[in-house]
């Protein structure tokens, strides 16, 4: 496949992102309101709202700060607000957004109350929004576009059609030297040997199955039935999955036949090269894609069978799916149809260009169905309880 | 019309792509090869379920993606629903 031309933002540090966000981020819990009112005052910014930032402690604290500092790093990011209960924490959040070079300013709340702050804080966000209106689209190469890929209420149309199709789609994207990711490290249970095989060196399929069994054992660990209605989901069962084995090997298929993944990585790192990397998520959507774009990833491509809605307020989220009733009952939520796959009308390999084309057109601005219709879950990884 | 597919050769089942009804010989057609098979259908198999090319005894497995996704918890007849009632996890 050619490498073409997209127009898309080049950010200061030299990564391309296909939108031009002003975030409102805020560092904690207690801090919604106040970044939700500067949203509320200044028309062209985003808050994000979340749930936690406050005790968090020990690896949990680490995979926190990644997250969200790795959100407002994101290339879909123009400039920042950042709003804290506190000035030390928040000021770990500015600092670690500065690394790329993008405007980003923090203030916190004790001292001054959420009223001050929340005019302070609107007249920064004014001045990066009209900053960032001015900036325009340039030519960038499709290879810089960082895209991650992963399924969601699944069927076995899933496995049959829209996994094959990202997984097409995957190839020809690493063909031309692209970053992809993909993960849902649980959700590999049953094909975990073959995913393993995956690995471009013994040491990396190594790597994959010490994070593999990780997460194996803290389930085992856990768990209180066979898991059934969880993991497959209701939503699984309904649409004719029924076992992890099944949804594994079906899971699988989003990575094509023939790409070899090149590295493992923590929930929320960003890669330091080109080619497929595997990331440790859960297969809960939204968590997953928040690690994702939280890793720089600024598109997704999610195939669905029974119709998950999910979306993201930083990283499109692309939808396909190949179930006839969903695209009859919920085409709203659908950005590309490949139902016509399994009527025998349409090869895997158009699938692939066809999602690659919608993947071209998000690039260059068209909004995905999830952005119009403000599905944005912006859902963090938490990996324990609080102090 | 094909009705079913089947992803490989080594699969003990199909994957209804339309709704099946009991009584219904199907067409199923193998991804791999594309050899056609007929079965007919003992109960209904809504779009997106299973059906059973061959007979399964209890402790046996499932073969789909040319793997082994399960268990046989109930035998399983040919043309049979293959769902939550006669296939389990061998995981969790």
């Amino acid at each position: 496949m050619e490498n073409k031309k997209i127009m898309a933002y080049r950010r200061e540090n030299g990564r391309v992102g296909i939108r031009n966000h002003v975030l409102v981020l805020p560092l904690d819990d207690l801090s919604n309101a106040a970044c939700e009112a500067v949203a509320n005052n200044i028309k062209g910014c985003k808050a994000i709202p979340h749930a936690y930032g406050r005790l968090q402690f020990g690896e949990d604290l680490k995979l926190f700060f990644r997250t969200i500092i790795g959100t407002g790093a994101n290339p879909n990011v123009a400039a920042v607000v950042v709003i804290g209960i506190e000035p030390d924490w928040t000021n770990i959040i500015v600092e670690g957004i500065k690394k790329t070079g993008k405007p980003v300013t923090g203030f916190s709340i004790e001292r001054t109350g959420d009223i001050g702050t929340i005019a302070a804080a609107s007249w920064k966000a004014k001045e990066y929004v009209q900053w960032a209106s001015t900036l325009k689209r340039e030519p960038c190469d499709l290879s810089e576009i960082w895209v991650s890929v992963k399924c969601g209420e699944s069927d076995t149309t899933s496995g049959l059609a829209s996994n094959p199709t990202v997984g097409n789609a995957l190839e020809k994207l690493v063909g031309i030297g692209s970053t992809c990711s993909f993960g849902e490290t649980s959700e590999i249970t049953g094909a975990e040997l073959v995913c393993k095989e995956r690995a471009a060196t013994p040491e990396i399929g190594e790597k994959f199955m010490d994070t593999w069994n990780a997460y194996n054992d803290f389930i085992n660990e856990c768990k209180t039935d066979d898991l059934s209605g969880s993991q497959p989901t209701k939503g699984n069962i309904r649409g004719g999955l029924t076992t992890i084995e099944e949804k594994a090997f079906g899971n699988m298929q989003k990575i094509g036949k023939s790409i070899q993944y090149v590295g493992v990585l923590e929930p929320a790192e960003e890669p330091d090269g080109a080619g497929l990397w595997f990331m440790d998520t859960s297969s809960a959507a939204a968590e997953a894609v928040t690690l994702w774009a939280a890793a720089g990833f600024v598109a997704h491509f999610f195939p669905t069978g029974q119709g998950n809605i999910i979306g993201n307020p930083i990283e499109p989220v692309i939808k396909l799916t190949a179930n006839p009733l969903t695209v009859e009952t919920m085409s709203e939520h659908i950005d590309y149809d490949c139902s016509a796959i399994l009527r025998g009308e349409m090869t895997l390999d158009q699938s692939g260009d066809n999602l690659i084309d919608v993947l071209v057109e998000t690039c260059e601005g068209k909004l995905t169905d999830q952005e119009v219709l403000g599905h944005e879950e912006f859902v963090l990884t938490k990996l324990y309880r609080s102090a | 019309m094909i009705q079913f597919l089947i992803h490989e050769k080594a699969d003990t089942v199909g994957v209804a792509t339309v709704d099946i009804k009991a009584g219904e010989t199907a067409a199923g057609l193998y991804m791999d090869s594309q050899d056609k098979i007929d079965i007919k259908a003992v109960h209904d198999i809504p779009l997106g379920h299973k059906i059973a090319l061959v007979e399964h005894k209890v402790d046996e497995s499932v073969i789909k993606y040319g793997h082994d996704i399960g268990k046989v918890v109930e035998a399983i007849g040919v043309g049979d629903h293959v769902h939550i009632q006669n296939l389990k996890t061998k995981r969790w």
